[in-house]
């Protein structure tokens, strides 16, 4: 099958069977939008952003309990066999697409944002995006412009922060409903 | 795929409320304002299988406007993993969804296997499909137990809970934990199956459909069963699709597909079994869905055991250093195994950089697993598509027009775990 169709298509890159199609963030609902009426792409399975902020860097997937974490580049240790590629911007949003019909197929449609960018919202093109782009601010503030009702869906209302985003300390954040207030 | 052919029309169009497709706001039109009465339903209330919430708005006994409201079971599961190595990750899977447990941490293990590209022996592939098809049962007993429960059959209860009990039994038999086995590891099975398992499997395996035929005995011609789960819940099959159901849900709004079938996994393409549609799209079609993928799965549980007892004394894990540990009697001949053995528990196995989507048949619908690995001992990044979030997506579609006792039989016909729901 032929993606080069798709409007604001990139690069496609396969691995493990799977493939890739990375698209321009700023045409994501036109790219959406042909695959789901011109290839038949009508079921999300998946919406998910991942945070590449420290990726490849020292210390973050490093030994288990310190605090610091491990160098894993440096002499003497069994860290990274390669240091991984390098991605392009810190925020990758991934759409999972499949064609629920006798020829199945799957495609992960992926965005790039830096921190602060903003991405048209996919729930005009499938409705089950609402839920999974909530959690996607939720967790990692990502902004879908046009969602009909971007609020928190995980975590409360008045919380701070992305608890997903790369930078979100672990551990040590205030206790709340102490009583001490 | 295949939508049924001929099937009789659930209604006209698309249900799913507009701006927002998950929340039903109140027409001021069929539903005078100043009658409109907003309750909580939940989050703590026996029927809400967990900690849901519903935002009701009631005009009498209708409901005339619904939104739900989750997260009270949020316990960041996605983080914690990012923070353990791949090794000690697989636990955790398992405790998203407590109901079927097996299947997530089969879900979270192929995708690690994908990773690092790791053949697996045969007969932990067959040991993997009749687990999964157990917690299938598992799953569907717990759910119509509890579904029945809440619409006044208690008895029911105690009858699905007692065959529950002797499905866990065999868990026990061959992981030494009844639920929360870590039973699948990257590379094939923890363990050897028993000896005794394979009599105790095929007796239960005889059991089970008799239990089935008892159950709907007692469910098929109950009046106020049928009446409170026929035409209740409507969903189309447009609709179905457009809001991301999986599994019984799309099934029972006559949308032919399961991934076992379409998209083949382990070796479930090489066993007989039907898939189960029915093309209402109602409370009481999901119900028949279930009762029918349990007699399905007794079926695939009995061929894997035909398949199984010819491979006795096989493997039951790769031979791979790197990512299996080396069997404990080696540990005390060879230098060299005590030092895998060490390195695999302290700082766990390298999985190569890559990003992979893996997702299987769960109980539930499409459970998936997304996972990212930057070269290391641990996951960049995990995110689990759980059926229960999505599933939960179409209350406001299938309550339309509903009263509010028929909410109960909707969600609980829904299948959410909120476990799974808020990860």
């Amino acid at each position: 099958m032929s993606y080069d169709g798709i409007p604001s298509l990139v690069e496609t890159t396969g691995g493990h069977g799977e493939t890739t199609l990375v698209v321009d963030a700023a045409r994501i609902v036109e790219a959406c939008t042909y695959l789901r009426d011109e290839l038949g792409f009508n079921f999300l399975s998946d919406l998910t952003p991942t945070d590449y902020l420290g990726w490849g860097s020292r210390g973050v997937s490093g030994y288990i309990g310190t605090a610091a974490g491990r160098d894993m580049h440096g002499p003497g240790t069994q860290g990274l066999a390669r240091v991984p590629d390098p991605k392009p911007k810190r925020f990758a949003v991934n759409y999972h697409a499949l064609r629920l019909a006798d020829d199945p197929a799957r495609v992960r449609v992926q965005a790039w944002l830096d921190d602060g960018e903003e991405i048209d919202s996919v729930v005009p093109i499938w409705p089950t995006a609402d839920w999974f782009e909530r959690e996607a601010w939720d967790m990692f503030g990502i902004v879908f412009r046009g969602h009909p009702n971007l609020v928190r869906i995980l975590m409360e209302d008045d919380w701070e922060g992305h608890p997903l985003r790369k930078d979100y300390p672990i551990g040590g954040e205030p206790v709340r409903f102490s009583g001490a207030e | 795929m295949s939508v049924i052919e001929n099937r009789p029309k659930v209604y006209e169009g698309s249900r799913i409320p507009s701006p927002i497709p998950t929340a039903l706001a109140v027409d001021p039109e069929k539903h005078p304002l100043e009658d409109i009465l907003t309750i909580n339903f939940g989050p703590n209330h026996p029927s809400t299988h967990g900690v849901l919430r519903l935002v009701v708005d009631l005009d009498g006994e209708m409901v005339a406007g619904v939104s739900a409201v989750i997260g009270y079971l949020h316990t960041g599961f996605e983080k914690t993993m990012e923070q353990k190595t791949w090794w000690k990750c697989i636990t955790y899977p398992e405790r998203i969804d407590y109901v079927s447990f097996q299947v997530n941490e089969l879900a979270f293990v192929l995708a690690i296997e994908k990773l690092l590209g790791i053949g697996v022996p045969r007969k932990a592939t067959w040991m993997r499909m009749c687990l999964s098809e157990l917690t299938r049962i598992h799953s569907h007993l717990v759910w119509l137990g509890t579904s029945a429960l809440e619409l006044g059959a208690i008895s029911m209860f105690w009858y699905t809970f007692d065959d529950r009990d002797t499905t866990l039994d065999l868990f026990e038999m061959v992981c030494g934990t009844r639920m929360h086995t870590r039973y699948f590891q990257a590379g094939g099975l923890a363990e050897d199956i028993p000896e005794g398992f394979y009599a105790q499997a095929r007796e239960w395996c005889k059991k089970m459909p008799k239990a089935i035929d008892e159950y709907e005995a007692i469910l098929d011609r109950n009046a106020i069963w049928l009446k409170r789960t026929k035409g209740i819940g409507l969903l189309s099959a447009d609709d179905a699709i457009a809001l991301g159901q999986s599994g019984p849900v799309l099934r029972a709004s006559g949308v032919n597909w399961d991934l076992r079938k379409n998209m083949p996994y382990l070796a479930y393409d090489e066993v007989s079994f039907d898939v189960p549609v029915f093309p209402e799209g109602d409370v009481y079609a999901r119900y028949r869905v279930h009762m029918e993928e349990m007699r399905e799965s007794v079926r695939i549980v009995s061929q894997c055991l035909d398949r199984l007892e010819e491979m006795r004394g096989e493997p039951w894990i790769a031979d791979d250093r790197k990512v299996v540990l080396p069997p404990r009697e080696e540990l005390h001949t060879s230098m060299e195994s005590l030092i895998h053995h060490f390195k695999i528990v302290t700082e766990g196995y390298m999985v190569p950089e890559g990003e992979v989507y893996q997702c299987v048949e769960s109980p539930r619908g499409e459970f998936g697993v997304y996972v990212v690995s930057d070269g290391g001992p641990k996951p960049w990044r995990v995110k689990f598509r759980a059926p229960s979030f999505v599933a939960l997506q179409a209350t406001a579609t299938c309550m339309t027009d509903a009263a509010i006792a028929d909410m109960i039989a909707i969600v609980g016909s829904l299948d959410g775990v909120m476990g799974e729901v808020d990860r």
